[in-house]
């Protein structure tokens, strides 16, 4: 710990210039960035430097976040041009001396940095993100559904998803097409499709056969490279498209 | 594309530069395949020429023996190889194989899609798309 306290007494802490984004669709045309000067230590995140900004400088830039450690998903949005999440950036990390930031693209702006979750949760709920079978181990006369540790590791990997929606941001086919169910809904569906105690296979993959369904992703793979928990959608879909093609059983 | 959807557009879709060369891939892939769809066009066009008799038929010919169309033919060819070999990768990645197995991720978060022999299946079709141009070019300016 005072190896810690010296580096930092040693250090004064660096200045930056944050661009944030400023937009609000009742009243504005375009997006504008206003500049702001922060202190950023080594360890800073974004996230901690909107919240400077809102303490010291604005209150008023809109940002939705709430855990801080990257596993509630609210606080996506373009980083130096790329999606990522605030609290899961540091500024140091950027190697740049001017961080911008911008609501996510593909999702509808409430308000500067905030976005709407509906289209993603929508999606999401389609393609059925429960185990969908008969019966169900609640009861109390019922027995646990076993799952055999080579069983998990199928699907482990896709139940990471923080709905985040960093993927659905990178993705080009979202870009064009309004319709497009993106990688995180039909991740999910893999997610489901593998999971040996679900009996819901062939209505999910109903679900996603559609012209704005899984036929739309050309595996161009930002979405797996903008995950910021190792979800790796791109290969769930590859996969799902591999029990669909007939790759796979 | 409205303000209220704030969607990418065609700009962030054709944006090659954020996303490593997977996303060069896709598009090249995209491009090269309209590039194909012209040319088809083109050649239909172009042989439809025949009706006009062998004088019409030559006169035409013609115009495709000159520099520039030697150049567009070695494109044409280029983009013809590319769009095959790739489109073999993304075949085979489509149909689940080679993208790796689901397993727990460990930060930083390598994804297993994005592996190399994807990335080398890229490289090739690239390097075979130049290859190709640069025989082309060796075959029609060497006459």
């Amino acid at each position: 710990m005072a190896q810690v306290s010296d580096v930092a007494d040693n250090q004064p802490p660096q200045t930056k210039t944050l661009r944030i984004a400023r937009f609000n669709p009742e009243k504005d045309n375009e997006k504008q960035f206003v500049e702001f000067s922060v202190p950023v230590e080594k360890w800073t995140t974004v996230l901690e430097t909107i919240l400077d900004v809102k303490q010291h400088h604005d209150h008023s830039v809109a940002v939705r976040y709430s855990c801080r450690q990257a596993t509630c998903g609210s606080c996506g949005m373009i980083i130096n041009g790329k999606p990522r999440l605030a609290c899961f950036t540091k500024v140091s990390e950027l190697d740049s001396d001017v961080v911008t930031v911008e609501p996510m693209n593909n999702f509808p702006i409430i308000r500067d940095l905030a976005v709407k979750f509906e289209r993603l949760f929508d999606t999401h709920h389609k393609i059925k993100p429960y185990l969908d079978r008969e019966d169900t181990e609640l009861e109390s006369d019922a027995k646990e559904f076993l799952q055999s540790p080579e069983e998990l590791e199928k699907y482990i990997q896709f139940a990471n998803c923080i709905k985040c929606g960093l993927c659905n941001s990178a993705c080009p086919t979202m870009a064009t097409d309004s319709s497009f169910v993106g990688p995180q809904a039909l991740a999910q569906a893999y997610r489901y499709v593998a999971d040996s105690r679900d009996k819901g296979k062939d209505s999910r993959l109903k679900i996603i056969d559609d012209s704005h369904g899984i036929w739309r992703c050309h595996f161009a793979g930002s979405c797996s490279q903008v995950c910021p928990k190792g979800v790796d959608p791109a290969m769930g879909i590859q996969l799902l498209r591999g029990y669909m093609l007939g790759f796979r059983s | 594309m409205t303000q209220d959807e704030h969607k990418e557009g065609f700009k962030g879709m054709a944006n090659p530069s954020r996303y490593g060369i997977e996303r060069v891939a896709y598009w090249l892939m995209r491009l090269s395949g309209l590039g194909l769809l012209a040319y088809f066009v083109a050649h239909i066009y172009e042989t439809s020429n025949i009706l006009r008799g062998r004088v019409g038929w030559d006169d035409f010919l013609a115009l495709t023996q000159t520099p520039e169309g030697h150049v567009g033919m070695g494109i044409v060819i280029a983009m013809c190889v590319f769009h095959t070999v790739n489109g073999i990768r993304v075949m085979l990645g489509h149909g689940g194989v080679g993208v790796g197995k689901p397993t727990r991720p460990d930060y930083p978060y390598d994804p297993a899609s994005q592996n190399y022999r994807h990335k080398i299946g890229i490289y090739s079709a690239i390097i075979l798309a130049a290859i190709a141009f640069m025989y082309g070019m060796a075959v029609m300016f060497g006459e």
